[in-house]
């Protein structure tokens, strides 16, 4: 092993990187607008739903209500007939529709506890459930204040409860997904920059022409490693305080430090796999279509979109050979949950083995894939 | 008609680039008119011009950039839809127009069908020509199989099918061994014999052929320098050789300094051989590309290495590297094997190979400093030697561009640089000189002469050129795999009575071929004549929609389906796995809440309590932590989302109706997990303390005013799999199908077989909706596996009508393989048109089409993006006929909206897509 080969080849690989516009644009474009657009646009909480209320009672309890359905969890209730219910919901036009029946106030007032029904369009799975919560508890809310003012919904329980929650109080989700949206950029970004450039290289028989000098596919490999690695984590270091922190105004927690380190070990994993893709396939279409199931999968199932402990257990035991797996869970506990090197270097010591296994596999693979080439 | 073509005041940019700075000239019809030159001049730009499949560039003034063709404007395109047919183009590159897969009937077949023949038309026209040029013992074989000279008749073939008055062929002899270059010829000239009235145009780098052919335009930098029989440019110039007139004909400055190359003797020695080969056999699968190859080069030696393409010369030079393992027999290098791991025998080697391998995006000079230090020259030396060699190649002006921006013949002289810079004892050099004009081979040569007589360098080069052979100390023939001959050039020559190497070539391969095949083609030819349907290629082309050139493309597209398994599968499984994962993998059922109590009671009370919240399907209990601390530090790692705290005294108050506070501590991290942990844990302790109150017979006082029935409408389970999975049927059939649509069109481009396009009458409309039909139909395959798996292996009923689904799904693939057939008008690389298929379709199908978030709730910009793509339309058909259960005068506004689609796609690419090259 020669470090100054891997020096020279990796700075050739910053050279070559830097001669490509269009791929400089697409970082940047990736580490900020993409960020930005999915941390305020994707939301998986109850956020702007649409809701209508079929109000035979029209009354001020039943007003109060349908005005308590407020943004930004709901938008502004539509006031629809009940024979309009059903196409409502099959249109897809309401996630919600609140039905107050006739004298519904009037039974409120008398402790008789009349029915309200709320029809939920359960498809939308994510904010039916959410939402439906909601609106009861703000049914119930506005009832309770019109039977005797003042009183708040806990009086009616038997207990009280103090809920806390930590880590993110306000349950943001932009504090959540733009940190999410960085990691998957960088796992996009570390398996298509190195695979797609190795692709290249191997179509336009550079790397070949290496392998006649004395270089080694190890050297090679490493620069390509070292390379890539160090643009996309100068980039995403730079979209967590300038995009993350500074444009979505999130506070980053936890220790930045440690999670460079990590970074750096996932980054080699991704970079790995990445180099392993561009030696296991033929073509650059080839390598695209095997990288669009693998890149999907490691990124919507890592835990970064829903809860890894809701899935299935075959399919947790299957995503613990992703790396981005191991990624996420280090990221959420480095920067929400202010997690030390001593709570974490399980996760970082697994990351690293991945990335082996990948190293190894592609260098085992190396020249064979190289030379019988075209 | 005595002209055929005619040019005026020509001038074709690209970039920066002139390819053609005002031509002008005249092409007599009906006989064999060469354009001769090096690669680069011009000459194919031309051809294509008049050819038609390339865009003439609107003229600097009026009357400039007229070409006229076959007595008409071949600007107009009135003119050119008429004369199409009339005219054949082959375009530049071994089987260029060829589709690889497709075996020599499927591709001749194809071509039949682009001119409208008929079957028996097609059957009779492909038995005479191949009969004609040997190729009929061939015809199930795959193109890509065929040998280059093979490739090259079937290409002519196809050019042929239909009669063509103007046949234009773009070097086609390039890279073809001597043999199938005379047999080639001797094709055209027995055509010709038979229809005098066709006009042959031919671009060729090869001046021997030249001096056959009845007329010439000799090319330079995009500027015919003279023109006139051979005869005529011989006598002008008062040379012997047509490669000698046409350097004399260059300008002065071009000529400065060129000398003939002389090659003094070398000098006989008797040490160790350099390079040492016995019995070297290389093996594919089972296809031999060197089969049992021995030779040994001395020190000092200039040996050559002829073939056609695809004999194994490349594969055997690359074994002398150490790239390729051999598969029996042995190379040495100095007496040792090329292994792998020896990097001290590397840095004695230098290697040029066929294709540009350097870095054509970063500059010269850090190109060779780049190799500099990879051979590890040390600061010094290497400062020097990069000096030297730019020096001594003339790069010191280009130092700082980069390559990619260079012409050939300088990234030549690159790539030569680059292999001597370390001062290697031998020279390895695949065609060093293909594409490179007369001087400055002629230059490279004495460059090499140099190194071998006066540095004692060895040099193994392959090459096409006759007169490059006839300087090499000993030269060694090849063909398919063998080596037929090794000896001196004069030796072999006389050996062969000939007075020529190329005829004592052509000796050997014929000697070679009559024992592997007895097909030489030397009569069949004359069996060659006018099929009897020659009225039927006179009839003019029926403009319109023609169902049989849309089948053309519909079919081959299809069979080269067929033979590449690697895309069916992938299109075919990819959506049934992504199904798997996302069915079960994406699920907003929030279960197995991992929480822990911390009990500062112990009372009766708070132990029914802690069982009550352990019989939950939703809850998962761990181990009590010692403290809140230690709780939060488990949360930290995600191994605790739920703290619950009892306190003291809690079961005494309880009874009491103090309403005592238990403290609730909720990891937040994942907003949507926290939320709905929250609601879930309110409503299960709310249910419990209700019960713990009836068995203590106290006075229950919870109750709320009103009784909220909540009905989830479609989907009762309320399983995210209801949701989740026809939502993935959207997102597979956006996908896959546009981006293999996208593929299929732009591979044509990135492949070369877009020519066809250009060059045959085939409409766009035919063309596009040609590509489209078997990806379509590919695509409707996959919605019927992925509705099977639906049904059965995650059990989801289609609750409203299968027909108005399988209608809705139709329609969508049309329209997202439109959206295809857009992103393939603006693409130009297969890697480009996938990652703008995927990037393009990702965004609006995954966030704005109601997969995870309803549409109903989107509002701005993502309202607009979700709803001007399908994907949201079928999403409503998709979780209708699933969950719903509508029926299809329900849905009928999606139908409505996915055939707009189709249109709107269908009508801008249409409109992207340009029948001529720009």
């Amino acid at each position: 092993m020669n470090l100054k080969n891997v020096r020279e080849l990796g700075l050739k690989e910053l050279f070559s990187l830097r001669s490509d516009p269009v791929l400089m644009l697409l970082i940047v474009y990736i580490f900020s607008i993409a960020v930005y657009s999915v941390a305020n646009g994707v939301d998986y909480d109850v956020d702007n739903a649409a809701v209508a209320v079929v109000d035979e009672d029209q009354s001020a309890l039943s007003r109060n209500i349908t005005a308590a359905l407020l943004p930004p969890q709901f938008k502004t209730p539509q006031e629809i007939a009940a024979s309009d219910i059903e196409a409502g919901l099959d249109q897809g036009d309401y996630l919600f529709i609140v039905s107050f029946p006739p004298r519904f106030e009037k039974d409120v007032l008398a402790g008789h506890q009349p029915e309200v029904q709320v029809l939920v369009d359960a498809t939308a799975i994510a904010q039916a459930g959410n939402g439906a919560n909601y609106i009861e508890q703000i049914i119930q809310r506005e009832a309770i204040n019109a039977l005797s003012p003042g009183t708040q919904l806990d009086d009616l329980l038997p207990v009280k409860t103090r809920i806390r929650k930590l880590f993110n109080p306000n349950s943001s989700s932009v504090w959540f997904n733009s940190l999410m949206q960085v990691i998957n950029s960088i796992t996009i970004l570390g398996v298509i920059l190195t695979g797609a450039a190795l692709i290249r290289e191997r179509e336009h028989g550079t790397v070949e022409h290496l392998l006649v000098m004395p270089v080694t596919p190890a050297e090679i490999m490493l620069a390509k490693i070292w390379a890539n690695s160090l643009v996309i984590l100068v980039a995403s270091v730079l979209s967590l305080q300038l995009v993350v922190n500074w444009w979505l105004d999130v506070p980053v927690q936890g220790s930045l430090l440690l999670y460079i380190f990590a970074c750096v070990l996932y980054l080699f994993s991704v970079t790995s796999l990445g180099i392993m893709l561009g030696i296991l396939t033929n073509s650059m279409a080839q390598f695209a279509l095997l990288l669009i199931p693998i890149v999907i999968i490691m990124y919507l199932l890592s835990g970064g979109t829903t809860p890894q402990e809701s899935m299935p257990v075959f399919l947790q035991r299957i995503m613990m050979f992703s790396p981005s797996t191991h990624f996420v869970t280090l990221a959420q506990n480095i920067l929400y949950r202010g997690a030390g090197l001593q709570n974490v270097w399980q996760e970082l010591v697994i990351l690293a083995g991945i990335g082996a296994v990948f190293y190894s596999i592609a260098l085992a693979k190396f020249r064979k894939a190289i030379v019988t080439m075209g | 008609m005595t002209d055929v073509a005619q040019v005026q005041n020509l001038t074709h940019r690209y970039g920066d680039t002139i390819a053609a700075d005002d031509i002008s000239l005249t092409v007599p019809a009906g006989v064999m008119a060469g354009f001769i030159g090096p690669d680069g001049v011009g000459k194919s730009t031309l051809l294509a011009i008049i050819s038609g499949t390339r865009k003439i560039q609107p003229g600097q003034h009026s009357g400039a950039n007229q070409v006229t063709v076959l007595d008409g404007d071949i600007g107009d395109n009135a003119h050119r839809r008429r004369n199409q047919p009339r005219i054949a183009y082959m375009p530049q590159g071994l089987g260029k127009n060829l589709y690889p897969t497709l075996s020599v009937a499927e591709n001749l077949n194809f071509f039949g069908n682009l001119f409208g023949q008929d079957a028996e038309e097609r059957r009779q026209r492909i038995l005479q020509l191949t009969r004609a040029t040997g190729l009929d013992p061939f015809l199930e074989r795959p193109a890509g199989k065929l040998s280059g000279g093979m490739k090259q008749k079937l290409g002519l073939c196809c050019a042929l099918i239909h009669d063509p008055d103007l046949l234009i062929l773009d070097e086609p002899t390039t890279g073809v061994d001597p043999l199938s270059r005379q047999q080639f010829w001797q094709l055209i000239s027995d055509i010709r014999r038979q229809r005098p009235q066709m006009s042959v145009l031919v671009a060729t780098a090869y001046m021997e052929e030249a001096q056959q052919f009845d007329w010439l335009a000799a090319m330079d930098d995009g500027k015919v320098i003279a023109t006139g029989t051979p005869q005529s440019l011989l006598q002008r110039t008062a040379k012997d050789t047509l490669e000698e007139a046409f350097i004399a004909l260059l300008p002065p400055e071009k000529r400065d300094g060129h000398t003939g190359v002389e090659v003094p003797p070398i000098n006989e020695s008797d040490a160790e051989p350099a390079i040492q080969a016995s019995h070297l056999t290389r093996k594919f699968g089972d296809f031999t590309a060197v089969d049992d190859v021995s030779f040994e080069i001395q020190r000092g030696e200039i040996f050559g290495f002829l073939g056609s393409n695809g004999c194994g010369k490349t594969t055997t030079m690359k074994m002398l590297t150490g790239l390729l393992p051999f598969t029996s027999g042995e190379a040495r290098l100095f007496g040792q094997l090329p292994e792998a791991d020896d990097l001290e025998t590397r840095k004695r080697v230098g290697y040029m190979s066929q294709s540009f391998s350097l870095y054509a995006e970063i500059s010269v000079r850090r190109n060779l400093e780049l190799h500099a230090r990879l051979y590890a020259l040390g600061e010094e030396k290497s400062a020097r030697r990069i000096e030297t060699v730019m020096e001594e190649f003339g790069l010191q002006e280009v130092a700082e561009q980069q390559p990619a921006s260079l012409p050939l013949g300088i990234r030549q002289r690159l790539q030569l640089a680059v292999a001597v810079l370390h001062d290697p004892d031998i020279l390895i050099l695949d065609e060093p000189t293909s594409g490179v004009d007369p001087v400055a081979r002629d230059q490279f040569w004495t460059h090499l002469v140099d190194l071998s007589r006066n540095k004692g360098v060895t040099i193994f080069i392959s090459t096409h050129f006759m007169n490059e052979a006839e300087r090499c100390d000993r030269i060694s023939l090849m063909h398919a795999g063998k080596v037929l001959a090794v000896g001196q050039p004069t030796t072999l020559a006389r050996q062969r009575g000939s007075d020529s190497l190329e005829e004592a070539f052509v000796d050997y391969l014929k000697e070679a071929a009559g024992i592997e095949e007895n097909t030489a083609p030397d009569d069949a030819a004359g069996e060659l004549d006018n099929p009897g349907t020659e009225a039927a290629a006179a009839q003019p082309q029926r403009r319109g929609f023609n169902f049989r050139r849309w089948w053309a493309y519909a079919w081959r597209e299809s069979l080269e389906i067929q033979r590449d398994p690697i895309r069916l599968i992938f299109a075919l499984f990819g959506p049934l796995i992504l199904m798997i994962t996302f069915g079960y993998g994406i699920t907003f059922d929030v279960e197995n809440i991992r929480y822990a109590i911390i009990d500062h009671d112990q009372s009766r009370e708070s132990r029914l309590l802690t069982e009550g919240l352990s019989g939950s399907r939703y809850f998962e209990q761990q181990a009590s932590p010692a403290s809140r601390d230690d709780a939060i530090e488990k949360m930290r790692t995600g191994k605790l989302t739920l703290l619950i705290e009892i306190p003291p005294d809690f079961g005494k108050h309880f009874i009491l109706g103090w309403e005592p506070e238990l403290g609730i501590t909720i990891d937040g991290a994942m907003p949507f997990k926290a939320e709905t942990t929250s609601g879930y844990i309110q409503g299960l302790l709310l249910q419990e303390l209700q019960q713990i109150s009836a068995e203590n017979a106290l006075a229950s006082n919870v109750s709320y005013p009103v009784n909220v029935e909540n009905r989830f409408e479609y989907n009762q389970a309320f399983k995210s799999v209801y949701s989740i999975v026809p939502g993935v049927i959207m997102l597979m059939l956006a996908l896959i199908p546009a981006m293999m649509t996208a593929v299929g069109i732009v591979r044509e481009k990135e492949t070369g077989s877009i020519a066809n396009f250009y060059s045959t009458p085939v409409s766009r409309l035919e063309f596009l909706l040609g590509k489209q039909a078997p990806y379509v139909a590919i695509s409707f395959l996959s919605y019927i596996t992925l509705l099977i798996m639906a049904t059965t292996l995650f059990g989801l009923p289609v609750r409203g009508n299968i027909f108005a689904l399988s209608l809705g799904a139709l329609m969508y693939v049309t329209a997202t393989t439109g959206f295809g057939m857009v992103i393939s008008t603006f693409t130009k690389t297969q890697v480009a048109a996938i990652f703008a298929s995927v990037i393009l379709s990702v965004l609006p199908a995954v966030n704005f089409s109601g997969l995870l978030s309803p549409v109903s709730s989107l509002s701005g910009p993502g309202y607009v993006i979700g709803t001007a793509f399908p994907s949201s339309w079928f999403q409503q058909i998709s979780i209708g006929s699933f969950t719903k259960g509508l029926p299809l005068h329900e849905l009928w506004p999606n139908y409505v909206a996915l055939g707009i689609f189709i249109l709107i796609f269908t009508g801008c690419a249409w409109l992207g897509l340009k029948k001529q090259e720009a």
